[in-house]
Formats: C-alpha cells, structure tokens, sequence
C-alpha cells in the first residue's frame, strides 16, 4: 500500500484499480514482468508455509498430557478442524481425513490472512493458482476417497442416479454429473479466488480512492478521509471473509468426501 | 487518471487463468506443508489425543476399582462385625445360663444338705429321747423298788394297798412316756 501510495504520490499509479494490480513485478530477477517464479505472492506462499511448519513443530516438538500454552493453541487448531469440520460432517471416519483437513485450513487461513497483514497485503489466494491447486486436491481426493470405498461402478452409481422414477434419470443423470464432476472444482476454486480479489480490489479501490481525490482536488480531503475509514471498516469485513472462506472451503470439501463415502445417494 | 507504461503489457492478464509458475509453486509449496504438518504433527496430536483419553479412562478405571475393592472390604467388616456381635451375644446368653444352671445347683444342693442336717438330727434327738426313756424307766423302778422296799421295811400292812398305788403311778408314768 505504501509503494503504492509512493507511486501514487508521484502522480504514477492509476486509478480505478485494474487487475494488472494484482500482478507485482518479479523480485527476482527484480522488475521483471512476466517472470513468475519469484514474487511477492509465491514469496508469500513460501512464508506461510514456513510460518505454519515452524509454528507446529515448534508447538508440538515435546508434547505434553498437560498441554503448555503453545501446544495448547496448536492442538486446539487441530482440533477444532477434528471435531468440528471432519467428524461433524463425516462422523468418526472422518478422522483419518483430519491432518489433510487441518493443513488445508490452516493454509488458506494464513494465506488469506495476509490480505490485511501490513506490508504483505495481498492474499495468495487472490491468484486463482492456488486456489485452483486446493481445488484440484479436494477433487481428486473425494473422487479417490469414494473409489476406493465403495469401488468404480458402484461409486459412479451412487453419485450419478439417485433415488428417482426412472422417467426423470434422463434429466437428473446429466443434471447430477455436470454439478458433481464438473463444476465442483471451479466453484470452490473461484469461491476462494473471487472473495479474495474482490476483497483486495475493495480496498485498492477506496484506498487509492483516497489519493485519487485527494490529488485530483485538495477540496476533496474530507471525502478523502471518509474514503480511508471506509478502508479501516471493509478490513474488518476483510477478516471476516477471510475465516469464512477458510472454513467454507475446508468444510465443503469434508461435505464432499462424505458424499462420497456415503452409501445411499 | 494515470496509466502506466506497462500497461499495454499488462491487460494480457486474464485473472481466471491461472499462471503455470505459480501453479508448480504452489503444488511444492503446498506439499511440503502437508507432508511435514501430516506426519510430523497431526499424527502425535492424535497419539497425545489417544493418551490422554487412555490417561482419562485409566484414572477413571483405576478410582472405580478401588472404590469396588473398598466396598468389599466395608461389607467383609460388616459381616465380620455382625458375626462377632453375634457370638458376644451367645456368649453372654450362655454364661447367663451357667450363671443360673450353677446357682440352681448351689441352692439345691444346700437345700438337701440342710434337709440331711436336719434329718439327722431329728433322728438323733428321737434316738437320745428314746434312750433316755429307757434308761428312766430302768432308773425308776429301781428307783421305786429301792423306795418301796424302803417302805416295805416299815410297814408291811400297807403292802396290799400300797402296790396298788405303784401300779397306778407306774400305768401313769408309762402314758406320759408314750406320750
């Protein structure tokens, strides 16, 4: 925001905000554009990854009956997900599934997080990439899951017909494959995706707004500083949707696996 | 409004169309997380999840043991307690009853022991009377000879009637002895 602001100041940056925002310069090779191996976001990705692997292993390196703080907080993350998203919805099977559950969770929580962190302030998960990646997982995997449970045929069987006069399969077998099969993936991935962008590009907007008005004309400061409060209220809303999304996205792919296992349609 | 030189560059930028680098990115990043977080952490939360549980069940399988052994033993007490009030009890019954079989005893045996006193010398004192009876009756006819004769030596013409007075005194003497 800073940079921006900067650049703004300089009478350099644009307004409105475009969706070339959300693609920053390389930093390494530094200023590139189209080089996407090294930047802010995948930089970002790499540092929640750290964050959460060093915050676990360093909470539960000596695990206690009595739990200490730490261990506490992460096994209350832990369980949380267990009890409230894996085995609520799939009921005690849904353990084994808990540890992947938990990483998913925990990884869209602190990678959305970053959208109101100053300084990163931009979600990963803004970029449908990873998203998508996420997405994929939980598709495969509920596939996978309800393969190996109830076999191909019968898998297929239970998700594609279900319990309707036989007039009616015609209608209901596209209807059901196209919502199970195909769009599924795209849903969840553009859910998470979409909130994200539209949240930053909220608060470029009013953000940039601000300085917008503010250059354009020096009377315009008050509206400018109502535009900023407005910045302060939506980062609120921000990290609403932001545990929200983690939660949706985590809880529907748990929804998804129990279909799966799931015996009758 | 300003626009950037990059611009141009820039709306090739279609944000539903994921970008390949970050994609491999992503998949490493990502799977990194999920091997060290799945099986370095999770699963020894599920095992310290496990033993707490067993920890739990155990305290709690343990406290009922000994609460059932205690109860045994407070009934063992019981019945213990129970038994030896009633032997106490039947103690003391029967030392009453020997108490009152010595007692019965005791008394009848003093009761016959008085009754042969008495017996005796109620045979005794009949025994001594009767002797005693004798040896007057001896006495007293001797006795009454010696006076008779006495008598006689004077004046014999009073034998007839006197002889009868003897008699008479003697039948007399002989009731009161029977008497």
């Amino acid at each position: 925001m800073f940079g921006q602001a900067n650049v703004l100041a300089q009478g350099q940056a644009e307004f409105p905000p475009s969706v070339g925002d959300f693609y920053l310069p390389s930093i390494l090779p530094w200023g590139a554009e189209n080089s996407y191996w090294f930047t802010k976001i995948t930089a970002m990705v790499w540092v929640a990854v750290g964050i959460l692997i060093i915050f676990f292993l360093v909470s539960y390196r000596k695990p206690q009956l009595v739990p200490t703080k730490k261990q506490w907080f992460a096994e209350s993350i832990y369980g949380f997900v267990r009890n409230n998203i894996a085995v609520d919805m799939i009921g005690h099977a849904g353990v084994r599934f808990a540890p992947y559950f938990t990483t998913l969770f925990c990884f869209i929580l602190l990678t959305n997080f970053f959208a109101i962190v100053p300084f990163f302030q931009i979600s990963p998960n803004s970029h449908i990439a990873f998203p998508a990646i996420l997405a994929v997982i939980s598709y495969l995997m509920f596939n996978f899951v309800g393969i190996r449970h109830h076999g191909f045929v019968k898998y297929f069987k239970n998700s594609l017909v279900p319990p309707a006069p036989w007039y009616i399969l015609p209608l209901l077998i596209p209807i059901e494959f196209f919502s199970t099969f195909l769009v599924r993936p795209f849903s969840l991935a553009v859910r998470l995706f979409a909130n994200m962008f539209a949240g930053h590009m909220l608060l470029l907007v009013f953000t940039l707004g601000g300085f917008a008005m503010l250059s354009a004309n020096v009377w315009l400061a008050p509206v400018s500083v109502l535009s900023w409060v407005m910045t302060i209220a939506l980062t609120f809303l921000e990290f609403l949707v932001i545990c929200l999304q983690a939660y949706v996205f985590t809880v529907l792919t748990a929804s998804y696996v129990q279909g799966a296992l799931a015996d009758e349609h | 409004m300003f626009f950037l030189a990059a611009e141009g560059g820039e709306t090739t930028h279609n944000p539903i169309i994921p970008v390949w680098q970050e994609i491999v990115v992503g998949l490493v990043a990502f799977g990194v997380l999920c091997f060290v977080l799945m099986k370095f952490v999770f699963p020894r939360m599920e095992q310290t999840f496990q033993a707490r549980v067993d920890a739990i069940e155990g305290g709690i399988k343990r406290a009922e043991a000994a609460q059932a052994e205690a109860n045994q033993l407070l009934e063992q007490y019981r019945a213990q307690l129970a038994e030896a009030r009633t032997d106490a009890a039947r103690i003391r019954d029967d030392a009453r009853a020997d108490a009152e079989g010595i007692r019965q005893d005791i008394l009848a045996k003093a009761r016959e022991e008085s009754d042969r006193v008495i017996a005796a010398g109620k045979e005794q004192l009949q025994a001594e009377r009767a002797t005693i009876v004798r040896e007057l009756r001896t006495e007293m006819g001797t006795i009454a000879v010696d006076l008779a004769s006495k008598i006689v030596g004077e004046s014999l013409a009073d034998e007839a009637r006197r002889k009868g007075t003897v008699d008479r005194f003697l039948s007399g003497l002989e009731s009161t002895g029977a008497r």
